[in-house]
């Protein structure tokens, strides 16, 4: 029967375990009776389990540990003399005639730490000899657990600082340099794994090598521990040996894992100040080892460690660290030439990271760092990779968060640079994240200059780059970014006006440059924003008049006539009628009846050349009556002309309806509820009697095309506007005229043909209500409401 | 019943006593129960022997000392007699191999004439001490394979005595192969008979696991082998013109397919004076 590997495994392990089980056994045995040579024996041959060469590196670490726990148990018979009588030193040399090298050196290693115990030798003697003894082993998996048994035993027992094994300060050296040469040992054997065995099981060796890694990387672990390794002896001894060590195994999976073991387990303080050598050694690694990541932690550890404390910055300054930080990323990316750009870009992240967070003082670093990826994005061309784009999203986005204010950004000159080198999509991308850092901190943009540079920012979004295929947009992605442009040109802001107007030129130039797609979006803002200054100044003092005055409301409706005029190209009539309707509205604030009238024209002709669709006649004439009852501005002849106009567009609008409805809305034109407001009665009635007939027209032809009566809601919206006016006082509005309406309409709705609305008898019967209501209510408009009956 | 009894023991028991190392050595005769022994004479001989296996019962005096102990006459209790032999000289020390055995006997005749001689035999074991060697050179050696394994190894000396330690070294010049394991060998050589009759037995006298996997080039591999566990001899050359006992510190690399690389190198053992 064939047994798949892990089946195998398992079988073997079992075996071992079984091995070592049996043998501890006996050992136990000879332990309670304290029979050395049976001892020795047995553990030798529980011991020779490990020397197995078909269990992985996992499940080799399961056998380990079994042993391992037996050998304490070897351990604490060795150190009572009374149970064996051999003195130690004989006991030592006892175990070395094991003629197998593995279990020999176990015991040696597990008597030669109750040797150094016992003080019978130097702690570092018999050290030195441990480690050097066991090069016998050279099978990585079964050495570098036999080194980490080494390890492991001799860890409290080093002739560290303080320890009682410290016998004068050369010893601390020597704690050093055994761990440096086991470690040393540890890492060749780590390496040499990757060699062995047949091609095709790479992955997998490099599966199990990443499982031992961290026996390694105990040993740097032990290092840091070690108190009497100071900055001094870490800067001058163990660093460099470490880092020899990692640069010469020139292996991808050590190099990285080492690295950032040291940068892991040693002193934030150690690496500021060895900075220049732990980075030296970043070229020189293998071109395929993640060096950024690597670099990313240091800088992330530095950070971090710069933020802790204050009293450390001064430290940073002093090292200058970001010089050479700077100065390491340059030469690694120089170094790895193939280093993909993503690499280098998040190399820059990383850095421009460190920067802000430890010098967010000094903008000119975050420039610098912006030039450098400047000049690497300029040696290839046009990004295409997207995670690199990313990386230059992130590397733009970074200031942005830090400083919470584009106006810092906008201060760096190598921002928009960096900006050119994105593709179009992340360029928009990018210019998003821009506006929303705007939007979410509120941030005013508060000069011409700063403004400019911005749109420069965001030019991706705000014309048509080169060559953009323009189908393959996204019509709903191209609204949000147009929307976020207009809701970005708010933000544009000055109190002091004439800057303001300058801001308002500078934006106008750069959304001139739109194209019609852009235009709807972004003249309304822009010319919302100069209606803004306009009553700004006019809420100012008389005085701006004065013609020297750049920012004239006068000028700024200029402006204003030309921009809206764009619109007419695009074109969009009905938003430029609005616009028009509400700089009209501003001149009348102002009291340019000219600006107004003028607006009004426009608004007008625009009607009439460019709004054929009947729905939006409608909406537009609405709009235009709505913004022309307002307007207080215009004298007899101007005004009459208007509403003259307005009324004549009511009534030629193409459904009864519509018609109707405009015209009722025309009576408001006579009648502006103001104090000084045109009250003139007779009009109205005028009007409300077209309507009338309209809504006796509408209601025949409903008759006779459908066979049924029309709406009769038109009459009860006509019977509202009675009742508004009857309210305000307007005498031509009777009572009986009034009382007419109310019984044509319920004869209307009692009539056989009239199809049933609930809607209208709903609008009906509260209207009805509201006329008891008032009739109820009593006082002057009780009486007025008196003669009604319902 | 038993009539028979000691009709075919011999007449009398004798034995011999090493009081101590030099003085008092002495042999007495008792008569078996109270009878008395005549006899034509009583000596004591101390043999040097060499015992070849493979001629059978054949054995070569190198040493043959005789002392006369007694006169003809008749004993008839227990009797002592004192001897020495002073100044005799042992060249060779006690050997037991697989082939030969050198031994040292003291052989004491009680001539009868009828009934045969009384013989009685006592072995003794004579080490001969070695002063350390005045000069000692370490073995040192490069060997190799071309373009397939380049080795240099170094023992410490070339001559050792029985508690002594080989310290040393393997260092890897060049690894082609695949090394599964390297052991150090201690081979004894036991070459008895000379010319076209020597035989040769060589026996592996202790194997050490000096390394466990394969090195790579530039690894150098420690040595230290306490020779005290094993059952070792000095080194003898030419004994007698006829035997040696050598021998050799082999080397041996085993690859993954077991193939075994070695190699030989002779080292003299001999006998320090312990306590010196």
């Amino acid at each position: 029967m064939m047994l798949s590997g892990d089946e195998d495994e398992e079988k073997w392990l079992a075996e071992g375990i079984a091995g070592v089980q049996h043998n501890a056994f006996y050992m136990h045995r000879a332990l309670d009776s304290n029979n050395l040579r049976e001892a020795l024996k047995y553990s030798a041959q529980m011991l020779s389990e490990l020397r197995t060469s078909k269990l992985s590196p996992h499940k080799y670490y399961e056998l380990y540990m079994r042993a391992f726990d037996e050998l304490r148990k070897l351990e604490m018979f060795f150190k009572d003399e009374s149970r064996h009588g051999v003195l130690i030193i004989d006991l030592y040399e006892l175990v070395q005639h094991a003629g197998n090298i593995l279990p020999r050196l176990y015991l040696l290693c597990t008597v030669g730490s109750v040797y150094i115990k016992s003080k019978e030798a130097p702690a570092k003697e018999v050290l030195k000899d441990l480690v050097e003894m066991c090069r016998g082993v050279q099978h990585p998996i079964r050495g570098l657990f036999l080194r980490s048994y080494l390890a492991q035993v001799s860890r409290d027992k080093l002739p560290d600082i303080g320890s009682e094994y410290e016998r004068d300060a050369e010893t601390v050296m020597d704690a050093v340099e055994f761990v440096l040469q086991n470690f040393t040992e540890m890492n060749k054997l780590w390496v040499r794994m990757q060699h062995q065995g047949p091609g095709r099981v790479r992955e997998k060796r490099e599966k199990e090598r990443n499982e031992l890694r961290d026996l390694v990387g105990k040993n740097l672990h032990v290092l840091s521990q070690i108190e009497g390794v100071d900055l001094e002896m870490y800067k001058e001894n163990v660093l460099p040996r470490v880092l020899e060590q990692v640069v010469n195994c020139k292996d991808e999976l050590a190099q990285y894992y080492l690295m950032d073991c040291i940068i892991q387990v040693f002193p934030d303080e150690y690496h500021l100040q060895t900075l220049e050598t732990l980075l030296g050694a970043c070229p020189q690694l293998q071109p395929t080892v993640d060096i950024k990541t690597v670099l990313s932690r240091l800088m992330d550890r530095l950070s971090n460690y710069a933020v802790s404390s204050a009293d450390v910055l001064p430290e940073f300054l002093q090292v200058e660290a970001f010089a050479k930080l700077s100065n390491a990323i340059g030469k690694v990316i120089d170094a790895q030439v193939d280093m993909p750009i993503v690499g280098a870009i998040s190399l820059y992240v990383s850095l421009l990271t460190f920067t802000l967070r430890v010098h967010p003082d000094r903008l000119d670093y975050v420039d610098q760092v912006l030039g450098a990826c400047v000049k690497k994005l300029s040696s290839a061309p046009k990004l295409e990779d997207s995670r690199a784009t990313k990386q230059v999203v992130a590397l733009l986005s970074a200031p942005l968060d830090k400083y919470n204010d584009i106006v810092t950004a906008l201060t760096l000159s190598n921002y928009p640079r960096v900006m050119d080198h994105l593709d179009d999509g992340t360029n928009k991308v990018m210019a998003m994240v821009i506006i929303q850092s705007i939007m979410k901190n509120s941030t005013c943009i508060s000069t011409a200059e700063k403004v400019e540079v911005l749109f420069e920012l965001i030019k991706g979004l705000i014309k048509d780059l080169d060559g953009a295929a323009q189908d393959e947009l996204d019509e709903e992605d191209f609204k949000e970014e147009q929307n976020s442009v207009a809701r970005l040109i708010h933000m544009l802001y000055n109190d002091d006006s004439e800057e303001m107007l300058k801001i308002i030129c500078t934006v106008r130039k750069h959304i001139m440059t739109g194209g019609p797609k852009r235009l709807p979006f972004t003249v309304p803002p822009l010319v919302f924003s100069a209606l803004r200054l306009v009553r700004q100044l006019q809420n100012q003092d008389g005085d701006v008049a004065g013609e020297e005055e750049p920012a004239t409301p006068k000028k700024i409706f200029q402006l204003l006539n030309q921009t809206i005029e764009t619109l007419l190209s695009v074109p969009s009539p009905e938003m430029a009628l609005r616009l028009y309707l509400q700089c009209a509205e501003a001149a009348n604030d102002c009291d340019l009846e000219p600006v107004a009238y003028e607006f009004f024209t426009q608004a007008f002709m625009l009607y009439e050349e460019e709004i054929a669709d009947s729905k939006a006649q409608v909406t537009a004439i609405h709009l235009i009556i709505g913004t022309l009852q307002r307007i207080s501005v215009f004298g007899v002849e101007n005004r009459d002309t208007l509403t003259h106009k307005a009324t004549g567009y009511s009534a030629r609008l193409l459904k009864k309806p519509d018609q109707c409805r405009a015209v009722y809305a025309c009576s408001h034109l006579f009648w502006v509820d103001d104090q000084d407001g045109i009250k003139d009665g007779e009009r109205v009635l005028l009007c409300l009697k077209r309507a009338l007939r309209i809504a006796n027209a509408a209601q025949q032809m409903a008759n006779v095309a459908r066979g049924s009566s029309g709406p009769v809601v038109l009459f009860v919206e006509i019977l509202n506007k009675y009742l508004y006016f009857f309210e305000k006082g307007n005498t031509q509005i009777t009572a009986s005229a009034i009382q007419s309406l109310i019984e044509l309409i319920t004869s209307e709705m009692q009539s056989e043909s009239t199809t049933l609305d609930p809607a209208a008898n709903a609008f009906f019967a509260s209207t009805k209500r509201y006329i008891e209501f008032q009739k109820k209510k009593g006082g002057a408009m009780g009486e007025k409401y008196d003669p009604i009956n319902v | 019943m038993n009539y028979l009894i000691g009709a075919f023991k011999p007449a009398c028991n004798i034995s011999i006593t090493f009081a101590d190392g030099k003085n008092r050595k002495q042999i007495s005769i008792e008569p078996v129960l109270g009878k008395k022994v005549e006899h034509n004479g009583v000596k004591i001989e101390l043999l040097g022997q060499i015992e070849m296996y493979f001629d059978r019962g054949n054995f070569y005096d190198f040493t043959s000392l005789v002392r006369e102990l007694d006169v003809p006459g008749e004993i008839y209790e227990r009797k002592t007699y004192p001897f020495e032999f002073s100044t005799v000289e042992m060249p060779y020390e006690t050997y037991n191999g697989v082939n030969v055995r050198l031994r040292y006997v003291l052989k004491v005749t009680v001539s009868r004439g009828y009934g045969g001689s009384v013989v009685e035999y006592q072995d003794f074991v004579v080490r001969n001490y070695t002063p350390p060697p005045s000069i000692n050179n370490s073995i040192k050696m490069e060997v190799g394979i071309e373009d397939c394994l380049h080795i240099e190894f170094e023992y410490n000396k070339s001559k050792y005595h029985l508690k002594d330690v080989i310290i040393g070294k393997i260092y890897f010049l060049l690894v082609r192969i695949k090394i599964k394991n390297m052991d150090l060998e201690i081979r004894r050589r036991e070459s008895t008979g000379s010319g076209a009759n020597t035989h040769v037995e060589t026996e592996t006298l202790a194997k050490f696991e000096l390394m466990d996997g394969a090195p790579v080039r530039g690894e150098s591999i420690p040595i230290r082998l306490f020779l005290s566990p094993y059952e070792l001899t000095p080194t003898h050359r030419n004994i007698n013109n006829k035997f040696s006992v050598k021998y050799y510190l082999n080397l041996v690399l085993v690859d993954e397919e077991d193939r075994r690389y070695f190699k030989q190198q002779e080292i003299t053992i001999y006998r320090l004076q312990e306590n010196s």
